[in-house]
């Protein structure tokens, strides 16, 4: 009896504990949310006044900065690269976990050691690449270098390694090419990886700011992140308004990865990134 | 049988034309990956590893013509206090990050991997600053530490006065701390998740029939069974802090103030490249970082065996 009722209590301490941390997880949001609701005199009230609570500051955003066009090129950039690299990824990742060709080996050792150098290395050197290609402060130059990651290849690999050898060599058999295989046969069964590398380029795109504040210079060539920093300065006493841009720029996301969670776990234990 | 004849006849007679095809499939296969990596990777690490060794502006045209001074942006660097101050900042960074956010995402995985009420909303609650921009997190957090912001109005109630924590030099750097750690926490959380469930049920049930407690089957089972898993954390976790840029820079409006305590190593890759315009500056400190990071990685792998697909 006694130790039915410790154990009770050792349970409620715990749900407390995991309950606080998930506050913790949630809180920044829930507060970021209701301030973005609160007009700008009630900003810095601890308390909320629930009748004063509107979108206003959302659309005040929208009309009066490039909010939507931001919006419009997060969105442009995001999904670009996010299909590039999920087609690209994909190939190469079957090559090298399936295709025996010359120079395999190398190429895989190849990624693996280039994973190891931070990109930040060559941000002078792409810069000026991209300079004198005339790509700054365009698409092209937003999207085209990002187009594969050494990440997405070996998640991929990982996966098409995972998967029976059987079933393409019955596709073999009946008549498909390998390209043909590759398509019809394999890449469908790649779906949870190809989720899992979904999410995680979307949101790598959607908040990239390092490169997009290097390659966006005017205004109108703004990503989200690149627009909302550039409020910075006089413009983060309004902090109502600030709160309504982290909102739009985060919410996106939330609902992509909520879409895809359920893939999302599988992917990554299926495609054993996890070492 | 019959199959596998016909298979192995049609492989014996063309067997000079299969290869061939297989070449020609893996290489248009790994192509776009091919022109990619040499366009925008190894070209321009070549071409930055030439730079590291000039004297070259953005600014002044060809990078041909530019001055070959040898070691000199390497030997600038390690006498340079803003540098030295920027190295030591991202190793406190990482040395504070890397076992806290370990940790903690350990205990997380654990305890969303055990039966709880309401797993799904755990996982997914935990999760979510993970895939919430820097920039978004850095404002946020900045919101909620600024000098008449909740958390000072919070400790108000307990009579605590309010307080600029961002314009604190020593309490600048940690804050960026705890707001990574925070933010990232998730990513390290899922992984070590998905490396538990792959832990057979068997070895649990087995040492629990040996009398093992909860304690003993974690220190026995689930860290040895992990350790693959925690070297694979442990590599992202410290190339990740090693690189940290976001959220110094919008912290700190990108000058790594007050007084450099928020300088990072990336954030004075940038200043030198992009604001002063030196570039081969810039790509000296590029290397450097890519050579820590490089030993550091091997330390790792030598502490943890070669046990691991990386």
């Amino acid at each position: 009896m006694e130790k039915k009722k410790k154990l009770k209590i050792s349970r409620i301490i715990f749900y407390l504990i995991i309950i606080g941390y998930a506050l913790v997880a949630l809180g920044p949001y829930i507060w970021t949310f209701i301030t973005s609701l609160k007009p700008t005199s009630e900003v810095n009230n601890f308390s909320i006044d629930f009748s004063t609570l509107t979108f206003r500051n959302y659309k005040f955003l929208w009309n009066k900065f490039p909010f939507g066009r931001w919006f419009i090129n997060s969105i442009i950039v995001a999904a670009i690269v996010s299909l590039g690299n999920i087609l690209f990824n994909s190939l190469a990742g079957y090559a090298l976990a399936r295709i025996n060709f010359p120079g395999r080996k190398a190429l895989f050792l190849a990624v693996l050691s280039m994973m190891m150098v931070p990109g930040q290395i060559v941000m002078v050197p792409t810069f000026i690449l991209l300079t004198k290609l005339g790509w700054v402060n365009t698409y092209k130059g937003l999207t085209i270098p990002f187009l594969t990651s050494l990440f997405g290849i070996f998640l991929m690999r990982q996966f098409f390694l995972s998967i029976p050898k059987s079933i393409e060599e019955a596709a073999t058999i009946d008549g498909l090419g390998r390209f043909g295989t590759f398509f019809r046969i394999v890449l469908p069964m790649a779906k949870p990886a190809l989720a899992t590398q979904f999410i995680i380029t979307f949101n790598g795109n959607w908040n990239s700011f390092l490169w997009p504040s290097l390659l966006a210079r005017t205004s109108d060539m703004y990503t989200l992140p690149v627009g909302l920093n550039s409020f910075q300065g006089q413009y983060f006493q309004f902090w109502d308004q600030v709160m309504a841009g982290v909102m739009i720029l985060s919410i996106p996301s939330i609902i992509i990865f909520l879409i895809f969670q359920r893939n999302f776990i599988k992917g990554i234990s299926t495609s054993g990134i996890k070492g | 049988m019959k199959l596998n004849m016909l298979k192995w006849r049609n492989k014996s007679s063309n067997i000079s034309l299969a290869k061939k095809r297989e070449m020609v499939d893996g290489w248009l296969f790994v192509l776009p990956f091919v022109i990619s990596a040499l366009v925008f990777f190894i070209g321009p690490l070549f071409v930055a590893f030439i730079l590291s060794f000039k004297e070259y502006s953005f600014l002044d045209g060809s990078m041909m013509n530019a001055p070959w001074v040898g070691l000199n942006n390497y030997i600038k660097a390690f006498s340079d206090p803003v540098f030295i101050k920027a190295l030591k900042n991202t190793a406190i960074y990482s040395i504070g990050v890397v076992p806290t956010q370990l940790i903690l995402a350990l205990a997380l995985a654990l305890v969303v991997d055990s039966k709880i009420k309401g797993k799904t909303f755990f996982r997914t609650a935990y999760y979510i600053p993970t895939i919430t921009s820097t920039v978004a997190v850095a404002i946020m957090f900045m919101f909620l530490f600024k000098s008449d912001g909740v958390l000072n109005k919070f400790l108000g109630l307990f009579g605590v006065n309010p307080y600029t924590w961002y314009d604190d030099i020593r309490l600048a750097l940690p804050l960026i701390m705890i707001m990574a750690i925070w933010a990232s926490v998730g990513l390290y959380m899922v992984i070590f998740l998905a490396g538990l469930q792959e832990i057979p049920n068997s070895l649990y049930e087995a040492a629990s029939i040996d009398g093992a407690n909860k304690w003993q089957q974690f220190i026995h089972i689930t860290v040895p069974m992990l350790k693959p898993t925690i070297f694979f954390n442990l590599v992202v976790s410290l190339i990740g802090t090693f690189q940290v840029f976001d959220q110094a820079y919008v912290i700190s409006d990108g000058n790594g103030g007050p007084l450099n305590s928020t300088m990072t190593v990336v954030l004075y890759l940038y200043k030198q490249g992009f604001d002063e315009f030196n570039m081969g500056y810039a790509c000296a400190i590029g290397f450097i970082l890519f050579v820590i990071i490089f030993i550091l990685t091997m330390i790792q792998k030598k502490f943890f065996g070669e046990e691991t697909s990386m």
